[in-house]
């Protein structure tokens, strides 16, 4: 089969070693088995995250995205350029948008680039590995690998804000949005419905700065998984994963909860549905243990 | 006061709405706001917000420029994009809300010690340094933001946490030695800084 190629841009969060790092490791069997090829963008930097704007402002943010766009359109042209991290997709399809929308900024944007010797003509989309999944593969396709359904999985889809706002997945509502729950789904385990949290915002970039009031909203999307009976949280998120997993212990020690709720990406289930092993999965790398998914993963078929 | 803020003041007199349109990023479409109040609802630390962004844009059209631009509102912010998507008037508020605090931070006036403000300025050293964000050092900056002591006392506060994401191999202690850089830091320090000159020029008050 021909794969479909795209110029990656993994972003910071999921070097090696590094906060996502299971993330980057989990969407490898995936991608093998969908056929999709992820070129990474040589030399690729920070996209400037959701907070690079107190100190950065309007122009120098634009323009470290602007490089990484340039140096997919010269790298590895015309390839569409996706990322697996919702602030680096956000950052750098706002960045194009604003470029193609003003020859003021573009003018600004190239004349900052040419000190790195790049130029950016504005040819390159910029997409989320879901859109590819979505929109390229098809659910059908994507159902059509798992050899090893996650039967008997009750499974909360936390979407959170960036990967659904303000761009989001063509075609999906903003306040509820489906294509998480039927990628649950498509690996043959059950959505937690009705899941009212699935859009709550996690606190972000804040969780660092505003630890209590990020952690109350972490707890509200906690206690409401349990609440519809899920046994783990999936999210296609970087930040919210990372969130949502590491503080519930702080919580449980502020407040006297007795959380431990596993939190994966979507692509740790397709990759053990496609029958990776546990290592594959990224299912090594977790604080709060993913029991059922990794026995699942450890089992022969 | 800082001489931004004075030439600022000078050039402005007391049209500050007309000031955050020239100064601050998608100013422009603060006149469109209806106040219908959609906004107020949507922020996910409303409660914390001593003005909502419908108040705010109330605020900049009456010229109260001293609350708005030193108010810790905006700080609240957690790029949540609730309010763009709600907005009926398509405002793109959440860059209103990052450009105000960027703006008045740049002024020299926005709070003092605001620990947003104190991440998004490290958060922005980090990568602009090798291109890259390095997740040790730059946490490690974070919790000794507040000087030595409560940098050890927060540390350790958080020394569980660390020890189980390098269990998980998700936090790496060889990051201080080095880590994670592009190879054309060289390049990226001469476009941030051309980026940062022409970005000086726009705003010069003229
Ligand atoms: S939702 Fe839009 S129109 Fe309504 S108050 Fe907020 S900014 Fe103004
Ligand atoms: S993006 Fe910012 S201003 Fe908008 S709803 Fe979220 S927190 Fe409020």
């Amino acid at each position: 089969m021909k794969k479909r190629q795209y110029a990656f841009y993994p972003g910071c969060s999921s070097q090696k070693g590094a906060s996502a790092s299971n993330f980057a490791t989990s969407i490898e069997v995936m991608c093998e088995k969908l056929g999709i090829q992820l070129n990474e963008i040589p030399d690729w930097n920070c996209c400037g995250a959701s907070i690079g704007y107190g100190e950065g402002g309007l122009l120098p943010r634009l323009v470290i995205n602007a490089r990484n766009l340039a140096l997919a359109e010269q790298h590895l042209p015309g390839q569409d350029m996706v990322s697996g991290c919702p602030a680096c997709w956000l950052s750098t399809r706002e960045t194009a948008e604003k470029l193609h929308e003003s020859s003021d900024l573009l003018a600004g944007a190239n004349e900052a680039l040419k000190e790195a010797g790049l130029n950016f003509k504005g040819t390159v989309r910029a997409r989320h590995i879901v859109e590819v999944l979505v929109e390229d593969v098809g659910f059908a396709d994507m159902k059509a690998q798992v050899v090893k359904p996650l039967e008997g999985m009750k499974i909360a889809g936390y979407v959170g804000c960036q990967t659904n706002r303000p761009f989001g997945i063509a075609g999906e509502s903003f306040e509820n949005p489906q294509y998480l729950d039927k990628m649950i789904e498509t690996v043959g385990a059950e959505p937690a419905s009705g899941y009212e949290q699935k859009v709550t915002c996690c606190g972000g970039a804040l969780a660092f700065s505003e630890p209590d009031k990020s952690q109350k909203q972490i707890r509200d999307i906690v206690e409401s998984a349990y609440d519809h009976g899920a046994e783990m949280i999936v999210t296609p998120c970087q930040l919210c994963q990372a969130n949502v997993e590491i503080y519930q212990s702080e919580i449980n020690k502020k407040q006297g909860t007795k959380l431990a709720m596993p939190v994966v990406y979507y692509s740790q289930l397709m990759t053990v549905a496609y029958g990776g092993s546990l290592k594959q999965a990224g299912l090594n790398g977790h604080i709060i243990q993913p029991e059922k998914l990794k026995q699942i993963a450890s089992r022969q078929k | 006061m800082s001489d931004s803020n004075k030439q600022a003041i000078a050039h402005y007199r007391n049209n500050f709405l007309k000031e955050v349109e020239d100064h601050v990023e998608d100013g422009e479409w603060v006149r469109m706001c209806m106040q219908c109040g959609v906004c107020a609802g949507s922020c996910p630390f409303g409660p914390h917000w001593e003005h909502s962004p419908q108040k705010i844009f109330m605020m900049i059209r009456a010229g109260k420029r001293e609350e708005v631009l030193s108010s810790d509102s905006m700080w609240m912010c957690t790029s949540c994009y609730n309010c763009i998507v709600r907005c009926p008037r398509k405002l793109p508020i959440t860059h209103i809300m990052h450009g105000l605090a960027h703006y008045a931070h740049r002024l020299g006036i926005a709070p003092k010690g605001q620990p947003t403000r104190e991440i998004a300025r490290l958060f922005w050293v980090n990568l602009a340094r090798t291109g890259r964000v390095n997740e040790l050092k730059f946490s490690l900056a974070m919790y000794f933001k507040d000087g030595f002591v409560q940098g050890i006392k927060n540390a350790l506060a958080m020394q569980g946490i660390g020890i189980g994401l390098m269990k998980a191999r998700r936090l790496n202690p060889m990051e201080l030695l080095g880590g994670h850089k592009c190879k054309d830091k060289d390049g990226i320090h001469k476009m941030i800084a051309k980026a940062r000159e022409i970005e000086e020029r726009k705003q010069k008050f003229v």
